[in-house]
């Protein structure tokens, strides 16, 4: 297996884009990355795709085609593949990526992630969301994907004391970081009380628990490591991409309190990247609501399960704390674009590690992405290193 | 979403799951596969007593479209007497639910595949006032 | 001995009381309630329907008669509201007891007496052998069109018979009808309220049908009204059921335990095979009970019930009168959503 690295980073804004297609937020990113890498494109062997829903959101499938066709590669009839596991999508793209490389069939590889969701509106945008979900026995039941996390948070405060204000610290750190995010959704910063008594959505969860749906893409370029130092002097390298799925339906897994695909694909990783939890960084996590950020500090091993909110209290995991996490604004804050997010988070990691991450710049040589689907069936734990 | 439906009544009008003889455990909504004992599965229908007790809940506010007319709606998750965890409704008012309560299953309707569609009916649960 | 093996009873939660409707309408409630002798009626929530409720009785029914679902011979449901103008409710109850495929089936409608019809058609299935059990049920969430008396007793609730030869708690001693074409109420198709005949509904329809039954069923089987320790009408509201009684030489001791109108309103197919059930909860071994149905259009099914040793045994709680006293009142505007009278988009 070869050291695989992360040449080229490209990310479209994330947001209500009204004026941009599919196409175009597609190939902005897409350009983004090339300059970024110094490719003219030829180069490119192969891509991997995460979206979750065209065929809903577009009605278009057969995403991948149509990527590599406007990514101007259509001349070069390079494998394109498309890949799914709802919000974790962008995740998969990654780690198909990774492998194809790692494993020698290719040297220089693009992951991407892209989603449009506002042309349909914002309810059936939810409606579509909620596919992420067991649609037979939970969604049919009357469950929302909202409902289902505040279950898993309602059962957090009953049996370890988590409060409302710990989840809404979650949201506010994160806002604050988006304010340093040029490409981010929201960059504006909000205040606890305004969290604590915005309108419910699905108690204990409100408004501000829960991360938008937004429009967005993302890209990274992959290559070996042999080639990767062809092309620039400070290659990020992928030093684990771990995978793992558990039960789609929240009822059907064991432990309602611990995402077992993220504790699995995590204690892979860190095994496979030689490190451990107390060694990373920063930490890009799959916020989609912020009992999930509080889940992940315990499922990564940054904090025992159960201490996930002490974290937060105490400002570990804010921008200047021990273990930033989410420095780009989160899914919260820089906006959830589905199966771009996966995505994003590795081009957050990628320029953070490089050190060119602007202000919202952290001091960091191991860096983390958490990408999760649905409610938890789906984890891809990435760890970069410089 | 006709026949989709219609292939499940038999499991959705009661609580009729499955049982793996090999390993004892209970699957509802049913299982044709036990995931402990994958080929070792000796899966046969049994129909479940109904009662439960609540393990967790939400009060949703932001309702899907056909669930609008009874926000706020309490979903919750419920562990049956025989083991399985289920999703379902909990039609009660939200100030009654509490974790730990006794619920029983009721016969309600989940929907209507609109005003000139079929109708979908379904096991909800409801507060076990014995 | 072919009777009553086991019944249930379903009535929804919900109740609006008589002077909420008046107070939205300009009405005098109290005389108007007085007059009707009708407190408040049931209202059935947004998931409810003549289905949910059909099969919440026959389920109490089925368990308390220890028996399989798969045994039931046959299922009719009696209703004037069921969800599907075309496409039966029974076979949706059948599903729901788990009768399997071997069953006979049908709706009917015949107004408020499609449950009586129902139990008659399962009687003669098994006195001819055709059957070990019929489960025969009344149901109904009957709409009143805003404004219109009607409204103050149109209400929703269910029960249901299972009748066969063996461990029978009550005999149907006989039974017998009486049959006219009388157009008193009725509903065309299409239209989503009935329309009626206002006094017509009286004397020429009621009164008429319910006591040319039960003198017929009198004459036939040689008993008078002091044979009988409880008599059950249909109850439209509370005065027509005594007044009924009177003409026929009953007292209001006989007729008060079924009574359920004051609390609950019409449940129209339900209606008086819910009195029988609040009847048949408190009645002792051999005590004699008339049942007089009567059903727009017009018919009255009547029977000699009488129960057996085996009613002592039987499981009869919750009882009908505690089901019903028990209640969440609610306001015209809650009323209209859970009824769906509000136009959405």
């Amino acid at each position: 297996m070869r050291k695989v690295a992360v040449i080229g980073v490209g990310q479209s804004n994330f947001g209500e884009l009204w004026d941009a297609s599919f196409r175009d937020i597609v190939l902005s990113a897409g350009i983004e990355a090339l300059e970024d890498a110094g490719l003219e494109g030829r180069e490119i062997e192969a891509m991997y795709v995460g979206n979750m829903s065209g065929g809903r959101y577009l009605a278009q499938e057969h995403i991948a085609a149509l990527i590599a066709d406007y990514a101007g590669l259509a001349e070069l009839h390079i494998p394109s593949t498309r890949v799914e596991a709802a919000d974790a999508s962008g995740g998969l793209a990654l780690r198909q990526a990774y492998m194809a490389v790692a494993s020698g069939v290719h040297d220089i590889v693009i992951a991407a992630g892209a989603e449009k969701v506002t042309d349909v509106g914002s309810e059936a945008a939810m409606e579509i969301l909620a596919s992420a979900a067991d649609r037979e026995w939970e969604v049919f039941a009357g469950a929302t994907l909202a409902s289902l996390y505040a279950m898993i948070a309602r059962l957090h405060m009953e049996k370890f004391g988590t409060r409302p204000e710990d989840l809404a610290m979650v949201s506010v750190k994160n806002h604050k970081n988006a304010t340093l995010n040029p490409k981010a959704q929201f960059r504006r910063e909000i205040s606890l009380e305004i969290a604590l008594n915005s309108p419910y959505v699905a108690e204990p969860l409100r408004l501000f628990d829960c991360a938008p749906l937004s429009d967005g893409a993302a890209v990274v370029i992959l290559a070996s490591e042999e080639v990767a130092k062809t092309y620039t002097d400070t290659p990020v390298y992928i030093s684990a991409c771990c995978q793992a799925s558990d039960y789609l339906a929240l009822h059907s897994r064991k432990d309602l309190l611990t995402m077992r695909a993220v504790v699995h694909a995590a204690k892979q990783a860190y095994k496979q990247a030689g490190i451990e939890a107390k060694d990373i960084d920063v930490a890009e996590v799959h916020d989609s609501f912020t009992i999930a950020e509080i889940l992940a500090y315990e499922d990564l091993g940054f904090a025992e399960k159960g201490k996930g909110a002490e974290l937060i209290r105490e400002g570990v995991t804010n921008l200047d704390g021990d273990i930033p996490v989410n420095p780009s604004g989160g899914l919260k804050a820089c906006g959830h674009a589905v199966g771009a997010t996966g995505i994003r988070q590795a081009v957050e990691i990628t320029l953070q590690l490089r050190g060119d991450a602007g202000k919202r710049q952290v001091d960091a040589e191991n860096g983390l992405a958490l990408n999760v689907g649905g409610t938890g069936a789906t984890a891809i734990v990435t760890i970069f290193t410089r | 979403m006709l026949p989709r439906f219609w292939r499940k009544i038999k499991y959705r009008y009661d609580l009729v799951g499955t049982k793996c003889e090999n390993c004892g455990n209970y699957y509802y909504p049913p299982r044709n596969l036990c995931p402990v004992c994958r080929r070792k599965s000796k899966i046969r229908e049994v129909k479940l007593s109904g009662r439960g007790e609540v393990i967790s809940y939400s009060i949703v506010h932001e309702a899907p479209e056909d669930l609008k007319a009874e926000k706020p709606y309490v979903i919750a998750l419920i562990r049956l007497d025989e083991g399985p965890l289920v999703t379902s409704q909990l039609v009660c008012e939200p100030e009654e639910v509490k974790i730990g309560m006794r619920v029983r299953k009721a016969f309600r309707k989940y929907g209507e595949d609109g005003e000139a569609g079929i109708i979908y009916y379904g096991t909800k649960f409801v507060l076990d006032e014995v | 001995m072919i009777g009553i093996v086991s019944y249930g009873t379903y009535v929804p939660k919900y109740r609006i009381k008589a002077e909420e409707i008046a107070r939205i309408w300009g009405e005098n409630g109290e005389v108007i309630s007085k007059g009707l002798g009708i407190q408040q009626k049931s209202v059935p929530y947004l998931d409810e329907d003549t289905a949910t409720i059909a099969v919440e009785a026959a389920r109490e029914a089925v368990y308390r008669a220890r028996i399989d679902g798969s045994e039931i011979g046959a299922v009719y449901v009696g209703s004037e509201s069921h969800p599907y103008v075309v496409k039966p409710t029974a076979t949706i109850v059948g599903e729901a007891i788990g009768a399997g495929n071997e069953y006979f089936a049908a709706d009917l409608e015949f107004a408020c007496k499609a449950g009586t019809a129902g139990m008659q058609i399962c009687l003669a299935m098994v006195k001819a052998g055709m059957i070990n059990y019929g489960l025969a049920i009344g149901a109904d969430t009957s709409q009143g069109a805003p404004g219109d008396p009607l409204e103050y007793s149109a209400s929703a609730g269910g029960a249901a018979y299972i009748i066969g030869e063996k461990n029978v708690i009550a005999e149907i001693e006989a039974t017998c009808s009486f049959t006219s074409d009388t157009p008193d109420f009725w509903r065309r198709e299409g239209q989503p309220y009935p329309s009626h005949g206002g006094r017509f509904t009286g004397l020429p329809a009621y009164f008429r049908h319910i006591t040319s039954a039960a003198k017929l069923i009198m004459e036939k089987t040689g008993l008078q009204p002091s044979d009988f320790k409880y008599a059950v009408f249909h109850q439209p509201n509370g005065k027509f059921p005594m007044r009924a009684a009177k003409m026929l030489g009953f007292n209001s001791e006989q007729v008060k335990q079924g009574l359920v109108v004051s609390c609950i309103g019409n449940t129209y197919s339900g209606s008086s095979l819910l009195g029988l059930a609040a009847v048949l909860d408190v009645a002792k071994p051999e005590d004699r009970i008339l049942l007089v149905s009567f059903g727009s259009g017009a018919g009255s099914d009547a029977f000699v019930i009488r129960a057996t040793d085996a009613i002592e045994s039987f499981e009869r709680k919750p009882e009908v009168w505690e089901k019903i006293k028990s209640g969440v009142c609610v306001d015209y505007g809650l009323y209209l959503k859970f009824r769906r009278k509000i136009k959405v988009r």
